[in-house]
């Protein structure tokens, strides 16, 4: 009897874990087809320019503000450390490199993956529910050349620019607090900054970062309205799915990346 | 000289897995220039058959042979090139919701013909005129009645001039007057194309007046078949009991249930 009851949630593990890594094979091939349908996406350059808009353009007051928001707080809490020790004129280093390498990339693409993943999700998940996806399939047009390829391409544009925008006005609210606020000497924010960070080790790292996490999100949120339940209900869970598995997936490669350019060898 | 049917289906059988089969060797034969209705009620397996027609199904037996080709041998390309000979109207009308009516119209002549500004202009409208939406070109289908959303979606489907239309329950939802109007259309673009349709409905009364030909379906197969006066006068029991809205017949009224007098507890125990 309880061996009975050990194996069958044995297998109900084994089978969720069987479904889980099939999904995953889906989506790859997915991307794949995705990538390789994508002449459309550029040859027809204006339909991607339109998903930048979209996913790019209309997200950028909540990036602007989230940045201008961390960089004031981490002005205010960078110095209150830095002064202990004496070195408030490094306030300039620390809001620069927090944010260039990490929190520019990561909370730019925290809030990409739920400002825009979710509106790709939703929006591709309501034309699979609506059939103007089958329609275009039935007008001998396909549908993730058409519909998809041009919003994986302009999420995958999109997020570096706006993670860059991010770390500018973030840097800028550092200013604000440490320089204009606090008094910390305009001179010393700037001047170490500029000699402390490093452009290929710092600026560049955070770039590939913000690239791989686009495309990261991007990946997650066309395939999930791609493959949603074509009902309300379908689409709302997709919606969730797709700022979950985005966010944590943000998180872990952050991870990741961060342990292999920033660990051993590199002069950091 | 005799032409071959625009579709033809042999002895086809098709099922989403092998213990439910959906449809079972379906025979039919669709000559040019008809308007052929295909009606059974929900569940019977027509939308299933349209969707082998337009090659998005494989049958599991026999073959559909459309437009001249076997659908099943047709790779993707070869899939599309057919498409483009066809037009589908979905049962909500299927619009692109974030185009205006103009774009979704033009949507299918800007993805198939590179046409000079000017000419997909006047295509669009002579499209739109056929369905008597000119005037309507403007707005985005969130503006439409349901009734108009259908007639845009006819026009879209007619863009590309195509020799096959398929319309998936086309009436579904529609007030008496738009019900006409889409009736009236069906038939009038049919004949001024010279193009063959194919209505899958279960609005039998009003699709009669329409078709020259139905198939009528139950069970994944097809019981009767004839001219739409054949089909009235039909006596097989299932066309009359559907073809005259009876509650019985051989479609019972309930659900098959346990005995009621026990489900209400009200038998005696002995």
């Amino acid at each position: 009897m309880r061996a009975a009851d050990v194996r069958g949630q044995l297998e109900r593990l084994g089978g969720a874990v069987t479904s889980q890594v099939w999904r995953l094979g889906f989506a790859s091939r997915f991307l794949l087809y995705l990538v390789l349908h994508s002449g459309t996406a550029l040859r027809r350059f204006r339909l991607t320019v339109a998903e930048i808009y979209f996913a790019g353009v209309l997200s950028l007051v909540i990036i602007l503000v989230s940045g201008l928001f961390v960089g004031m707080v981490l002005g205010l809490q960078g110095y209150e450390t830095l002064q202990r020790f004496g070195a408030s004129e490094s306030l300039g280093v620390l809001v620069a490199l927090s944010l260039v390498r990490e929190l520019g990339p990561v909370v730019a693409g925290l809030l990409f993956a739920s400002r825009a993943g979710s509106a790709i999700t939703a929006e591709i998940g309501l034309m699979k529910a609506t059939e103007q996806l089958s329609a275009m399939e039935m007008m001998a047009v396909d549908p993730v050349a058409r519909v998809v390829a041009p919003r994986f391409w302009g999420g995958v544009l999109s997020l570096p620019l706006l993670a860059a925008l991010f770390s500018a006005m973030g840097i800028f609210g550092g200013y604000l607090v440490g320089v204009q606020l606090i008094g910390v000497d305009a001179g010393a924010f700037w001047s170490q900054m500029q000699a402390s960070v490093d452009v290929r080790n710092d600026i560049l790292n955070g770039v590939y970062k913000s690239i791989v996490f686009g495309i990261a999100v991007t990946w997650i949120a066309v395939f999930e309205g791609y493959d949603a339940v074509p009902t309300a209900e379908g689409v709302s869970r997709a919606t969730t799915r797709t700022v979950v598995t985005s966010s944590l997936a943000i998180l872990a490669l952050d991870f990741v990346l961060t342990a292999l350019m920033f660990t051993g060898g590199n002069g950091q | 000289m005799q032409q071959s049917p625009i579709v033809e289906i042999q002895n086809v059988s098709f099922g989403y897995d092998a213990q439910h089969p959906v449809l079972r060797d379906i025979d039919l034969a669709i000559e040019r220039g008809a308007v052929v209705g295909v009606m059974g009620q929900s569940g019977c397996g027509k939308t299933t058959l349209l969707r082998v027609i337009m090659g998005a199904a494989a049958p599991t037996r026999g073959a559909a042979r459309v437009l001249g080709a076997v659908t099943s041998a047709l790779d993707r390309d070869g899939l599309y090139a057919m498409r483009r000979k066809m037009g589908m109207l979905f049962q909500f009308g299927a619009l692109f919701t974030d185009m205006s009516v103009y774009e979704n119209v033009a949507f299918p002549l800007r993805e198939h013909a590179a046409l000079p500004g000017e000419l997909l202009h006047d295509l669009v409208m002579m499209k739109l005129q056929a369905v008597g939406l000119r005037g309507a070109a403007h707005l985005m289908p969130a503006e439409l009645s349901g009734g108009m959303a259908r007639r845009v979606a006819l026009a879209r489907s007619i863009a590309l001039d195509p020799e096959l239309i398929l319309y998936d329950e086309p009436f579904t939802g529609l007030d008496p007057i738009s019900f006409g109007v889409i009736a009236r259309l069906i038939r009038e673009l049919n004949d001024l194309l010279g193009a063959t349709s194919i209505i899958v409905t279960h609005d039998v009364q009003e699709a009669l007046g329409v078709v020259d030909y139905v198939y009528f379906m139950a069970a994944g197969r097809v019981i009767a078949k004839g001219t739409p006066d054949e089909i009235r006068a039909s006596r097989e029991p299932f066309v009359n009991q559907f073809v005259n809205g009876k509650s019985e017949g051989p479609v019972p009224f309930h659900y098959p249930a346990p005995d009621y007098a026990a489900d209400l507890e009200l038998a005696v125990a002995s």
